[in-house]
């Protein structure tokens, strides 16, 4: 008997084929059209596609400008400071906001009722309003409402509040600051892999590890020392109407870099809550059942679990928190958004800017989400 | 009683040390809120511009019509209380009354669309783009899952690049570029432009959601299906859609939060909804520097919404 062939409309392979060729098409057909009337509307606007702008110089200043920039440099190198302002506000804010949002995510879980509420009130009324009303707020209503630099507000640190920004302490950058920066860092790093030495210790010999606690809290009080008197701080002053030394914020860089990480730390709260709720109470149980205390618990058992659930939603905060940067623009921090369009409005190259943007924060988007990838495989399970 | 105080709040000297420190707080931050909302804060401002913060500069002989719909709404909200089946269409046939209503045409006057403003603006380009964005975010999650290479590759290409934009660029070049590849007759409003970049926007991220409730479905649903000789639309229609989309509500739900939230980003493309009429009237020189009252009180009402609808959605959820 012969074999009944597929009519070719029902053939599935046909039909994907069909399909497929089908949406290229139609969406060239829309391509076209708008590219069309793109360029008509080009025509009739008499202006001209290319990229020779960017080595015109920008004739426009930039406040806050990390690296030297006058109106005579070119374009380009305005992106570049809006490029590493942007990349400043964005590595303070994740450090900041992760602090911050680890702090308020473990007292939401706290045992004592009044340290809960509080992390409740401020999780739901940071996550529940606009980021760019915050912002709005910070600066209106907080920043720009500080009194004169003749009688500043004092936070013991000594911090300065004025209406001109926050002046913090910051080290010199003199030999000394360097040798203490790397004494500190590399006492960190060592800790580190004594005390996992200690744990492994304490689960496969069950000895007491007490030596490696002692060289720990040894290290721990250097670093301390040195963190506080090694790395040669210069204290803000308040001397003759100027604040001398320290660093100066600047109230635009100071509101963003607040509103983003009060903003960003209620949601890495919520991660962080989720991330410790979501490990099974079995293990919990069965922890305590081998007689681990809260401590050797909370670092053998629950953390690393913990951890490998809050790693993705983290890196999608952090992505958010270097989008969220752009309403720089609201408070007139020249981030790489507020430059382009600034750029845009002298030069009128709007295709040009936008393209430009574009590539821009996409590159960060990879970047981030890159090392966040390669931090996710490395506390996954490994099968 | 005292026990319990004792044993929750004091048990441990670290623990007695937070409590005191958050009593601290708490006193600190209730006691200079009562102060200057009593002493310093001049409520006036809002009272002044109740109308605009609701309705913006729509026409003052109309005003009638907000109401209209203000009851409509109530009305819906009850009926749906009640009513088992056809919420949907209820709601549906509500919203087209209400968006005639609200801009008329057809026996009423009409009202340009730039000529809403604050709450009714927020509300309704928040509530359009959602509903614009469903049937795209819902293709490109499907899609996404695709066999075929090229839709696969296409929807991926879509969602990523959207995903790795900040909106108010998005936005920015909704209001920009949209007359620039349209022909050169056509001008939309910049409420038509700014809803269309927020529905690009939208699609994106539900099209994110909607996938997680595509892959939470079990193989053996599409497997079954295709046993009970059921062709692929009709398996996708019939089986899979139905049971992904009812999953993911609650994360819907909360997508239209932040879209909400993220309207207020339109104050800076020009338009004049909840966050921009407060800019516009906080520069009037009469209400000068009443930041702390007007964003107090936008922040409430923002606040409402989001909480309430975020309570909702955990009800709902505590249901399915």
């Amino acid at each position: 008997m012969k074999k009944e062939k597929i009519p070719f409309w029902r053939d599935g392979k046909v039909i994907a084929i069909a399909g497929q060729v089908l949406v290229v098409l139609m969406l060239l057909i829309i391509l076209g059209v708008l590219g069309n009337n793109l360029i008509r509307n080009y025509q009739q606007l008499n202006i001209k596609f290319g990229f020779e702008f960017l080595s015109r110089p920008a004739s426009f200043d930039i406040g806050n400008a990390p690296i030297s920039f006058s109106s005579h440099d070119s374009f380009m190198k305005a992106l570049l400071v809006g490029l590493l302002n942007t990349g400043r506000v964005t590595i303070f804010g994740i450090i900041l906001a992760t602090g911050l949002g680890i702090t308020v995510g473990i007292a939401r879980l706290a045992d004592n009722w009044l340290v809960r509420f509080l992390a409740t009130i401020y999780v739901e009324t940071f996550r529940n309003t606009p980021l760019l009303l915050q912002l709005f707020c910070w600066y209106f209503a907080f920043f720009l409402q500080l009194p004169p630099i003749e009688n500043p507000v004092v936070i013991p640190g000594p911090i300065f509040l004025t209406n001109r920004g926050l002046d913090i302490p910051w080290p010199a950058g003199t030999t000394q600051t360097w040798l203490g920066l790397a004494w500190v860092v590399l006492s960190v790093i060592f800790a580190i892999i004594l005390w996992g030495r200690r744990m492994k210790v304490i689960v496969e010999k069950s000895e007491s590890g007490q030596l490696f606690q002692g060289i720990i809290i040894i290290l721990s009080l250097t670093t301390i020392i040195a963190l506080v008197f090694g790395l040669d701080w210069r204290v803000p002053q308040l001397k003759e109407e100027v604040i001398q030394g320290g660093i100066n914020l600047s109230t635009e860089f100071a509101t963003l870099l607040v509103g983003l990480t009060v903003y960003t730390a209620a949601f890495i709260a919520e991660v962080v809550r989720a991330g410790i709720q979501s490990v099974n109470k079995g293990q919990w149980e069965a922890g305590r059942a081998l007689g681990l205390n809260y401590s050797n618990l909370m670092q053998l058992i629950i953390f690393p679990q913990a951890l490998r659930m809050m790693i993705p939603p983290l890196t999608s905060e952090f992505l958010n928190l270097t989008k969220n940067s752009s309403l720089a623009i609201a408070t007139g921090y020249s981030d790489v958004y507020a430059v382009s369009q600034t750029t845009l409005t002298q030069t009128g190259k709007d295709i040009e800017m936008v393209l430009l943007v574009m590539t821009t924060y996409l590159t960060i988007n990879m970047v981030t989400s890159f090392a966040m990838n390669w931090l996710n495989r490395s506390v996954q399970i490994k099968e | 009683m005292m026990k319990k105080i004792q044993q929750n709040l004091f048990n441990t000297w670290y623990n007695s040390l937070l409590t005191l420190i958050s009593l601290w707080l708490i006193y600190w931050i209730s006691f200079s809120l009562i102060s200057w909302g009593f002493t310093q804060a001049e409520w006036g401002v809002l009272q002044a511009n109740l109308r605009l913060f609701f309705l913006g500069r729509y026409p003052v002989d109309l005003l009638w019509r907000p109401w209209t719909i203000l009851g409509i709404i109530m009305g819906l909200g009850t009926l749906s209380w009640r009513l088992r089946k056809g919420k949907i269409l209820i709601w549906f046939l509500g919203f087209l009354v209400i968006s005639w209503l609200l801009t008329g045409g057809l026996f009423l006057e009409t009202v340009k669309l730039d000529d809403l403003g604050g709450l009714v603006l927020t509300l309704l380009t928040a509530l359009v783009s959602i509903v614009l964005s469903f049937p795209f975010g819902v293709l490109l999650a499907l899609g996404r899952q695709s066999n075929l290479p090229v839709i696969r590759w296409l929807s991926i290409g879509y969602i990523e690049l959207i995903r790795g934009l900040p909106l108010i660029g998005i936005l920015f070049m909704a209001q920009v570029m949209v007359p620039l590849v349209l022909p050169p007759d056509i001008r939309p409003d910049r409420v038509v432009r700014a809803i269309c970049g927020l529905t690009m926007f939208s699609a994106a991220y539900l099209a994110e959601n909607v996938r997680g409730g595509l892959q939470s479905i079990p193989k053996g649903q599409t497997e079954a299906a295709k046993a009970l000789g059921l062709s692929t639309p009709l398996v996708l229609a019939l089986i899979i859609l139905p049971q992904a989309l009812k999953a993911v509500i609650p994360t819907i739900v909360g997508q239209f939060i932040s879209l909400f939230k993220d309207t207020s980003l339109l104050a800076i493309v020009g338009l004049v909804e909840l966050l921009g009429i407060s800019q516009s009237i906080l520069a009037n020189p009469k209400f000068l520097g009443r930041y702390g009252e007007v964003y107090l009180f936008i922040a409430l009402i923002y606040w409402i919404f989001c909480y309430s609808m975020s309570l909702g959605s955990k009800k709902f959820e505590q249901q399915l």
